[in-house]
């Protein structure tokens, strides 16, 4: 103990008051005047939900899914590398693994054998996740929509957070999306969840018709499939 | 086009003299002749083809099997194998089987050019020709439970498909349980960071060994020569071109469809838009290759900072100059048929200026890739005689293109079939004989100089070009409609190698066949050749140094 620990435990509440008021307004100490402090206002603490607060970090610190599928993936690729640089945004870590990843981004046109598999990934993520579908490819299937084998848009499969337009966009517009979908995660918006037409069930469940039937020789009861009802296709 | 042959009968007689040659080399078993407008085409019966084939190949040095080709008419099917010459990609024939409609079966090429086996899988599947002694005639773009074959005449594209997500069983399994070996099953894809898209490699190992690797490719298949049969020559098919290659190779993709339109409907080109053609396209290889080689690093060391990163930074200032000239980055559907769609953007000075300072600082560039990449001690254990391509193996499987030439093969067609402005200019085929990874990734960046010499020298020509001799487009008419049953197969040297478009037209506005021979379909199907046997992290190695697209291989 040095002599002057008398000073530093001072037991009078008034004067503590006072010497750390002043010791922030005079800008001596300006450890109270933290970056935060200025954001959130003059009281020291911060009073929030804490799902709130989950939803604002959440926006800021996102782990993309790895994930390329056609022409729309090299802007992508340009998005995150040099000179667009995604991760100014908080969002530029591309993670190999879905299991680590929050955000997926749909790059490309989605014919019938991937979109299985797209659920399958889509699925392995854990909650809350989100997509961004880039390219006229998700939203409709794009210039490829007449195709006997395309799958007219990503939402056919998955939910979709956010749409950005192009064929393909420029990366600017897909960090513009982004962007958006953080604002959306960060007020705490998300889409809603509705069954999409096309899903992985087991082949036994499926309502029995005629390609059901020519089918049936090939596939097992419990294989999990997805039926494309092409008629029905917007 | 514009720039070719000096004397066309003279040369005309020649084809007409080699084409008899020919069929009498195998006239016992031709039919009938069935010219095309680049070949030859002789009608064979559907149980000759493999005797009729190999003797072309042996005695007709027809020894690249370029493309097959299934179509079906109303009375018929036919499969079309298109021949080329490897020392002479001008040397052609076509070799077309008939088989009835009630009972399609032919007999397969496969035992004669190993590339046979996938695109007759391709015909069957989208087609329905039945090839006999076929290794394994399975569908190969759509799923196996695929109803119908969309390509065929009767198909009803509304009815409902069902496709299966199944684990895949080891083939290999049982025959290893035997001799009481452990193999084990690895599926890498069809969303792997490796795999550069969509591909997904049924591949079986024993410890770090690849036993047996087999591609399952589709997972792309976005119809598109459906597409095209459903567009009109003259406006709707062009963009399409650039969505096969997508790495920014649209130019070389243009040029593939219209150099093929070009030829059918006898348009001309003016010399100025050649040129500007030429060097829009040299400058997309030179964005193809950047990637190519950005991506193989990235393969090779799993870095995704320092060089991956420097071949970005190439791209984008290939891309920019590309915007300038086209207004896209990457989709430029720029060509038109003819010519192209817009002359250079003005100021024309500070266009130039930006192509030359590009060039001025692409040695440096290519110094920094040696330095990282090509003279890394790394990278050279890892794929010096690593992934072994013997050039005989690369002629059967059709492979062309920078991996054809890594191995040794001196093909490209820019000089071999000269279209364009190439045979004016002054450059070089860069081939390396040393058959392994390491000779591919040297053939992209040395290609990378070459093209940096064409566009200098185009920049050269164009600067001077005279102001009032600037067409960009010659007179084509409103509609195109080719005369009824015309077919033309017709390649280009793009970014992965021999890109041709065969088509065929029936006196409408839109082809009644288009098919597309994409040089990395080719390509992928040397991987477990170079692959099997090898250590796994070889494999991944091979398959980065082939640079395919999922794109162009689907389709
Ligand atoms: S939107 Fe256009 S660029 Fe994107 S994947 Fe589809 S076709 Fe390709």
């Amino acid at each position: 103990m040095s002599d002057s620990a008398p000073d530093r435990f001072r037991s009078d509440p008034t004067q503590v008051e006072t010497d750390t008021r002043d010791a922030r307004i005079s800008g001596t100490d300006d450890r109270f005047n933290s970056k935060l402090r200025q954001a959130f206002g003059a009281s020291p603490f911060i009073l929030t939900k804490f799902d709130q607060f989950m939803n604002w970090v959440r926006g800021s610190s996102m782990f993309m899914l790895q994930f390329g599928i056609a022409c729309c993936s090299i802007e992508m690729m340009h998005t995150y590398a040099v000179k667009h640089d995604l991760d100014r945004f908080g969002a530029g870590v591309p993670r190999a693994s879905p299991r680590q990843a929050d955000v997926i981004i749909v790059p490309g046109t989605i014919v019938s054998k991937f979109a299985p598999r797209m659920k399958r990934v889509y699925d392995q993520m854990p909650e809350p996740k989100f997509v961004v579908g880039m390219g006229s490819c998700t939203i409709s299937g794009g210039p490829f929509q007449e195709g006997y084998n395309v799958v007219k848009g990503a939402e056919e499969v998955i939910p979709v957070d956010i749409h950005v337009p192009g064929c393909p966009p420029r990366p600017e517009a897909l960090i513009y999306g982004v962007a958006k979908l953080q604002e959306r995660i960060a007020t705490g918006e998300s889409s809603p969840v509705v069954v999409k037409p096309y899903d992985l069930e087991e082949f036994g469940d499926l309502d029995r018709d005629e390609v059901v039937d020519q089918l049936a020789e090939q596939i097992d009861e419990d294989d999990l499939v997805m039926r494309y009802n092409w008629a029905d296709s917007p | 086009m514009s720039l070719e042959e000096p004397g066309p009968d003279a040369d005309a007689a020649a084809v007409a003299r080699a084409a008899d040659e020919m069929e009498a080399l195998v006239g016992e078993h031709v039919l009938s002749r069935d010219d095309h407008l680049n070949a030859p085409g002789y009608v064979v019966r559907p149980d000759a083809v493999q005797d009729v084939l190999g003797t072309l190949r042996e005695e007709a040095n027809l020894d690249h099997l370029s493309c097959v080709t299934a179509q079906e008419y109303e009375d018929r099917y036919e499969s079309i194998y298109h021949l080329k010459s490897y020392d002479d990609p001008t040397h052609e024939a076509s070799v077309v089987v008939p088989t009835p409609k009630d009972d399609p079966r032919s007999e397969s090429a496969a035992p004669v050019f190993r590339t046979a086996d996938w695109h007759e899988r391709e015909a069957y599947d989208l087609v329905g020709v039945e090839y006999e002694d076929h290794p394994d005639l399975r569908r190969i773009l759509l799923p196996e439970t695929w109803q119908g074959h969309p390509l065929s005449l009767d198909y009803d594209q509304e009815r409902p498909q069902i496709v299966p997500l199944r684990e895949h069983a080891n083939p290999l399994e049982d025959d290893q349980k035997a001799d009481e070996g452990e193999t084990m099953y690895l599926n890498i894809g069809p969303h792997h960071p490796a795999t550069h898209g969509v591909l997904h490699l049924k591949t079986t190992l024993d410890g770090e060994q690849v036993i047996d690797v087999d591609p399952d490719i589709g997972y792309l298949h976005r119809c598109e020569e459906q597409l095209c049969q459903n567009s009109t020559y003259r406006y709707q098919i062009m963009p399409y071109p650039d969505r096969w290659d997508y790495i920014s190779a649209g130019l070389l993709n243009e040029w593939a469809y219209a150099r093929a339109i070009e030829d059918m409907a006898d348009i001309e080109v003016p010399e100025y838009a050649q040129v500007i053609r030429t060097m829009g396209a040299e400058l997309c290889r030179i964005a193809a290759h950047m990637l190519a080689v950005g991506t193989f690093a990235l393969d090779v060391y799993g870095d995704f900072t320092a060089i991956f990163m420097y071949a970005v930074r190439d791209r984008e200032k290939v891309q920019n100059i590309l915007e300038d000239l086209t207004g896209q980055r990457l989709m430029f559907n720029y060509f038109r048929l003819g010519g192209v769609v817009w002359d250079l953007p003005d100021p024309r000075e500070e266009f130039f200026e930006s192509i030359r300072d590009f060039l001025d600082h692409l040695p440096g560039s290519l110094e920094e890739y040696h330095d990282l990449i090509s003279a890394n001690e790394i990278l050279q254990v890892r794929t010096v005689d690593t992934g072994v391509l013997p050039p005989a193996v690369a002629k059967s499987y059709g492979a062309t293109g920078p991996v054809a030439r890594g191995s040794g093969v001196d093909y490209d067609l820019r000089r071999d079939d000269p279209y364009g402005y190439y045979d004016e200019l002054d450059w070089d085929v860069v081939t390396e004989d040393g058959m392994d990874n390491y000779s591919r990734l040297l053939v992209r960046l040395r290609e990378v100089e070459e093209s940096a010499k064409i566009i200098e020298q185009c920049v050269d020509l164009l600067e001077d070009w005279p102001a009032d001799d600037r067409t960009i487009q010659s007179n084509v008419p409103r509609t195109i409609r080719p005369d009824d049953d015309t077919e033309i197969y017709r390649a280009v040297e793009a970014a992965k190698g021999e890109l041709g478009i065969y088509m065929r037209s029936d006196g409408t506005e839109q082809p009644a066949r288009f098919k597309i021979r994409s040089p990395c379909f080719s390509n992928l199907q040397t991987l477990p050749e170079m692959s099997n046997g090898e250590y796994i992290p070889d494999l991944v190695a091979s398959l980065g140094s082939l640079d395919i697209v999922l794109g162009e291989v689907d389709r």
